[in-house]
This record gives structure tokens, C-alpha cells and sequence, in this order.
């Protein structure tokens, strides 16, 4: 696949801009300045850049609870996010949502989800919708392995693909729900197996790899916008930390520090940039550069949260319904 | 003015408003060429086709999630689940997307979303077919609920309900479906959140909805007759409440007693009541009258049911007894 370089680069900055916010969260989170549950998504950069960066900004996704690298990667506010995850005023959420349910509609994002698999349906209504309006926009819902084993998954699934959405459902096989392994818990080795029971394409892609996820997902934008119906991509990919920040040694009841190590070692970020330096399109000091820049962008962000005022207690009371401007 | 059955004035409301409106569809089991389960459709796959008015496979958390996911995103859905009691498969999407989603949004999402659900017992259709599980909904902050007991007040109702841009369920006792009543022609709506004074009376004040409503109201008719009068209130929605309504009511009559179809721990009767007692504790003659079904399933034997949910007779002594 020949590439523009400087959507390549692009994507290495989106995946490191991913792997920082997250870093700092986790640093802020430690530091008891963030409130709440906190569930990181480093390790899995590629999966969120390499799918959507196939996405138009009026195309949909649906997140989870470890949410923060897909609504980076689908373009989300990082002084926008931050404020939320401080519980600010400012936030996307005006502080009533948290991490676990950012939600940006105005650019297709209709949220981050605390219930696993539960932006299955709701990402498939919103491509029966895109569907029923006669556009070709396309939806997009990420969920994990252990997703996969919830019954909306298959409700879900199955729906879209009797009815021929334009919805593509991604796996983010990170090897464990919370703690238990994908062996444990499924039967069969890859989930896009699964796809065959539904009479759809399913592609089982090297997570670790965000060219790799970006074409096989690009054919399955391709084949949504086209009206050929849903696809399942399973990306196997690895949670590089705890299931919440917070978890400390307690990961090591089910697995190893060398299973750990190991698969540390296949850092998608570190990985990309050997490509992208060695065909010559990253140079060192080109790397330095978009670390800086997201750097700076990091510290405007935490500035922006810090200076934020918080909602007032009453503001609780506020948005239950929708009210008609009078 | 012109009667015509529950069934066909929610249909007429739900065909006149998908006229006026193309983003609104309608979908559900059974609900296309079939007509629904209980006739709730009847008509409306013939004037819209495949497209906007769709048979699901059976899939409850699907029905409800594709109705939230079309509603944020530009659509006007009507969404069917056959029973109530088969909202047991679709809690997570009520509960947890669908009553909460404008609100964790920070106000930045809109779900015009309606659900429609048939319920109600006496049917002889036993612990899974009969249940009444409306205080769940209204023990959950972000739905309104709407509980029409005549075919005027259906029609109406499902019209406001349908032009709402928030969650709205509509619980549609399956015996009501086939009563008749006088419902006006064409464009009408009724509001959300309104209670009507279905009998004025000033000895006692009865609150009811959907079924039970008209057993209070054949009730109130015989008590007239022994010279006891009794004011009998429709609930018609139960988010929001109309207290202003039932209090008034009490102030004048000094005496109430709630009356539903549902269990009785922990059921509408109980919040009422509560309310009633906090707002008009002194006007109170008596203490607040719950008549509801016994704590248990409701269970299939024709005797077993009719002991367990309020019948006339039931109704009638425990009212002659706050006296």
C-alpha cells in the first residue's frame, strides 16, 4: 500500500498523542488529581488511528469504557477531554459524564460507554439511520474481547448484518476481560470467526500494526459506504497496563511479568516509527518536533482543566430532558 | 363524535404523525405485515413499507439500541417490545443509554425515542406475560412515561409523545385495546404530565391508570348509589407526576387511596402516597390507601389471579372501610 507520507506521519503523531494524554492521565490519576475510574488505552494506539483514519467527520463511532484513545483518534478535544476528566464545567460533559461517557455528536461521537458491548446497538441504529437518510455515511463500533461475549453483541451484530448496515464492528482483542484471558472465556481462537454465523466478511488483523488495521478496515469503509453490508475486524492488540489505573500488582494474578514484557516489546508506536525512519519519512529531528508539539498541546490542555471552574453543586439538576427553547 | 377502538386511535396517531414527518419509523417483532401482536400496527406496513415500519428478528436490547443509536442521529424512532416483561431483555438500553444518554452528554445529545410496550395481567397468561413494571422506569431519572387509559387519551398522548425529543415510553394495557370511545378526527395532543378528574366526588378521592382506572370508576358508581362519593383521578402519565392535581383533590375529600394493577411494595402507590402525605398531611382523615396486586408472580389459575389483583369487590370494602 503506497501512503502519503504526510498522512503517515500523521498517524504516528495521533498514536503518540494517544500514548501521552494517556501517560498523563494515569500520572495525574496517581497523583489523586483526577477523580474517578480511570482505564487506559496504551498499547492499543494502532487499532483507534489505523481505523479511523478511514473515517470522514461525519462518519460514527461507538466507544467503551476505555475510550480516550478513540475519541483522539476521531478527532475529540484533548482541553475539551482533559476538562471532563477533571470534572469541569468545561468538559464535554459539563462534568455529568467522566471518562467513561465523552461524547462529541457534533463529530460522530456518540460516546464513550461504561457497559461493555452496550455501543454495539446503538452504533448499529446509527447506521440504519445513516441508511434511512439515504447517506453514505458509515458507523463504526469498537468493543473488546470480552465484549464479544455479551449478548448485544450478537443482537447487535446480527441485526446490521440482516439488514445490510453500513457498520463496522471492531474487535480490540487485548487478550483479557479485566482478568480473565480470551481462553477462558471463547472457545474459539480469533472472534471474527464469529463473522461467518452472521453471513458477513470477518478479518482477523495484527493490532499492533496500524497499516495493517488501517487497509483491512479501509475495506471494510469501503464495503459499508458501497451498501455491501457490515464487516467484523477482530485487531489483536494488548492492554500494556492495568484494567483502571489502580490496579498496581494485583495484573499479576493472571499474568506474568515476562508475558508482559514480552509483549511490550511489540509497542505499536515504537514499532511504526522504525517503518516510518527507515523509509526516511521520520527523521530524529522531525520526531523530536511532533513530540514537542504534543507536549505543549498536553500542558495547554492540563492548564485549560486546571483553570476551568467546576459546575455549580445545582448544575446536578440541570439537563435530565431536553427543554424546547422558549 | 365518533368512537372507534384504543388500538385504532394509537394507530391513528402513530399513522398521521409518520404522514406528516419522514424521519419517524416504526419497528418491533411481529409489527409489519402481521400488524403487531396484539393489532397495535395494524395498517401501517401496507401505507409505509419495508422501510418505516420494520419486523425485527427478536432481539429486544437490539430494538431499543437501534432506536437510541437512529434517534441521536437524526431519526424520530417508534420502537415495539411485545410485553413489557420482555423489557427485561432490553434493561441495559432503557436503563443505562436511554434514560441517561442527554444527560451524561452534558445536555449535547437529543433522543426524540418512543417506546411503546403492551403490558398488563389478567389475561391468565401467568408471571411472564401479566407483570406491571412501571415503578421500575420511574424509579429511573431521565424517562417520561406516559400510561393512556382510553382510546381519546392514547391517541393524544402517543402524538405529544412522538413529538417529544426525549425518551418517552408508552405502557398500553392489552385489555384496553379493544375498548371504544369517542376520539376526535385529525391533528390533537394532549400533554404529558396531567392527571384528569375522571369523577368528581368529595368523600374520597381514588387515583388509578390504565385498567384499574375503570374498575374505580364502576367502583365509584356503585358507592354512589349507597350515597358515598367518590372523585376518581387518571394518572395518565406517571413521569411527571400531576400532583398538583391529586393534592388538590385530597385537600377537598381529606381521604385517598391509590389504586394499581402492579405489586404492591414498592409500586407507584407507595411514591404517591409518599407525596401526598408530605404535601397535605393535615388535610389527611385517614391514612393513604394502598390497593394493589399481592406481593407475589402473578400466578395463571383464573382463581389464584383474581385474588391477587384488586377486583371491584376488593377495591369497593377497602375503600368503605377508610370511612
Amino acid at each position: 500500500m503506497k501512503l502519503d507520507k504526510q498522512l503517515l506521519l500523521d498517524m504516528y503523531g495521533r498514536m503518540l498523542r494517544i500514548r501521552k494524554f494517556e501517560l498523563k492521565v494515569e500520572e495525574l490519576h496517581l497523583r489523586g488529581i483526577l477523580p474517578g475510574l480511570k482505564h487506559l488505552y496504551i498499547g492499543e494506539e494502532a487499532v483507534a488511528v489505523g481505523v479511523t483514519f478511514n473515517l470522514r467527520e461525519d462518519d460514527y463511532i461507538g466507544s467503551t469504557h476505555r475510550g480516550h484513545g478513540h475519541l483522539i483518534a476521531k478527532g475529540g478535544d484533548v482541553k475539551i477531554i482533559m476538562a471532563e476528566l477533571y470534572g469541569k464545567k468545561t468538559g464535554y460533559c459539563k462534568g455529568k459524564g467522566g471518562s467513561m461517557h465523552i461524547a462529541d455528536i457534533n463529530i460522530g461521537i456518540l460516546g464513550a460507554n461504561g457497559i461493555v458491548a452496550a455501543n454495539i446497538p446503538i452504533v448499529g441504529g446509527a447506521a440504519l439511520s445513516a441508511k434511512l437518510r439515504g447517506t453514505d455515511q458509515v458507523a463504526v463500533s469498537f468493543f473488546g474481547d470480552g465484549g464479544a461475549n455479551e449478548g448485544m453483541f450478537h443482537e447487535g451484530v446480527n441485526l446490521a448484518s440482516v439488514w445490510k448496515l453500513p457498520a463496522i464492528f471492531i474487535c480490540e482483542n487485548n487478550q483479557y476481560a479485566i482478568s480473565t484471558s480470551q481462553s477462558k472465556a471463547t472457545a474459539i481462537p480469533n472472534i471474527a470467526d464469529r463473522a461467518k454465523s452472521y453471513g458477513i466478511p470477518g478479518f482477523t488483523v495484527d493490532g499492533m500494526d496500524v497499516l495493517a488495521v488501517y487497509e483491512i478496515t479501509g475495506e471494510a469503509v469501503a464495503r459499508a459506504r458501497e451498501g455491501k453490508g457490515p464487516t467484523l475486524v477482530e485487531c489483536k492488540t494488548y492492554r500494556f497496563k492495568g484494567h483502571y489505573v489502580g490496579e498496581g500488582s494485583r495484573e499479576l494474578s493472571y499474568r506474568s511479568r515476562e508475558e508482559l514484557k514480552k509483549c511490550q516489546e511489540k509497542c505499536p508506536i515504537q514499532k511504526f516509527k522504525w517503518t516510518l525512519t527507515k523509509e526516511g519519512i521520520l527523521t530524529e529531528g522531525l520526531a523530536e518536533k511532533i513530540n514537542r508539539q504534543i507536549d505543549k498541546e498536553l500542558e495547554e490542555a492540563i492548564k485549560f482543566a486546571e483553570e476551568s471552574p467546576y459546575p455549580s453543586p445545582e448544575d446536578a439538576l440541570e439537563d435530565l430532558f431536553f427543554e424546547e427553547e422558549t | 363524535m365518533r368512537e372507534i377502538t384504543y388500538a385504532e386511535a394509537a394507530i391513528e396517531a402513530i399513522g398521521e404523525e409518520m404522514e406528516k414527518d419522514d424521519k419517524i419509523f416504526y419497528m418491533g417483532e411481529d409489527v409489519g405485515r402481521f400488524g403487531g401482536s396484539y393489532g397495535t400496527t395494524k395498517g401501517l406496513w401496507e401505507r409505509f413499507g419495508d422501510d418505516r415500519v420494520k419486523d425485527t428478528p427478536m432481539s429486544e436490547a437490539a430494538i431499543v439500541g437501534y432506536g437510541l443509536g437512529a434517534a441521536i442521529t437524526g431519526m424520530r424512532p417508534v420502537v415495539e417490545i411485545m410485553f413489557v416483561d420482555l423489557l427485561c431483555l432490553a434493561m441495559d438500553q432503557i436503563v443505562n443509554q436511554v434514560a441517561k444518554i442527554h444527560y451524561m452528554f452534558g445536555g449535547k445529545a437529543k433522543v426524540p425515542l418512543v417506546i411503546r410496550v403492551p403490558f398488563g395481567g389478567l389475561r391468565r397468561a401467568a408471571g411472564q406475560h401479566s407483570q406491571h413494571l412501571e415503578a421500575w422506569f420511574l424509579h429511573t431519572p431521565g424517562l417520561k412515561i406516559v400510561v393512556p387509559s382510553d382510546p381519546y387519551h392514547v391517541k393524544g398522548l402517543l402524538k405529544t409523545a412522538i413529538r417529544e425529543n426525549n425518551p418517552v415510553m408508552c405502557l398500553e394495557h392489552i385489555l384496553l385495546y379493544q375498548i371504544r370511545g369517542g376520539v376526535p378526527e385529525g391533528d390533537y395532543t394532549l400533554p404529558i404530565g396531567k392527571a384528569q378528574i375522571k369523577r368528581e366526588g368529595k368523600d374520597v378521592t381514588v387515583v388509578s391508570y390504565s385498567l384499574m382506572l375503570h374498575r374505580c370508576l364502576s367502583v365509584a358508581e356503585k358507592l354512589h348509589k349507597q350515597g358515598i362519593e367518590v372523585e376518581v383521578i387518571d394518572l395518565g402519565s406517571l413521569h411527571p407526576l400531576d400532583m398538583e392535581t391529586v393534592v388538590a383533590s385530597v385537600k377537598k375529600t381529606n381521604r385517598v387511596a391509590i389504586v394499581h394493577q402492579a405489586c404492591l411494595t414498592g409500586g407507584v402507590g407507595a411514591e404517591v402516597g409518599i407525596r401526598i402525605t408530605e404535601a397535605a398531611f393535615d388535610y389527611l382523615d385517614a391514612p393513604v390507601k394502598r390497593i394493589a396486586a399481592r406481593d407475589v408472580p402473578v400466578p395463571f389459575s383464573p382463581v389464584l389471579e383474581d385474588f391477587v389483583v384488586p377486583t371491584e369487590e376488593r377495591i369497593e370494602g377497602e375503600i368503605k372501610g377508610m370511612l
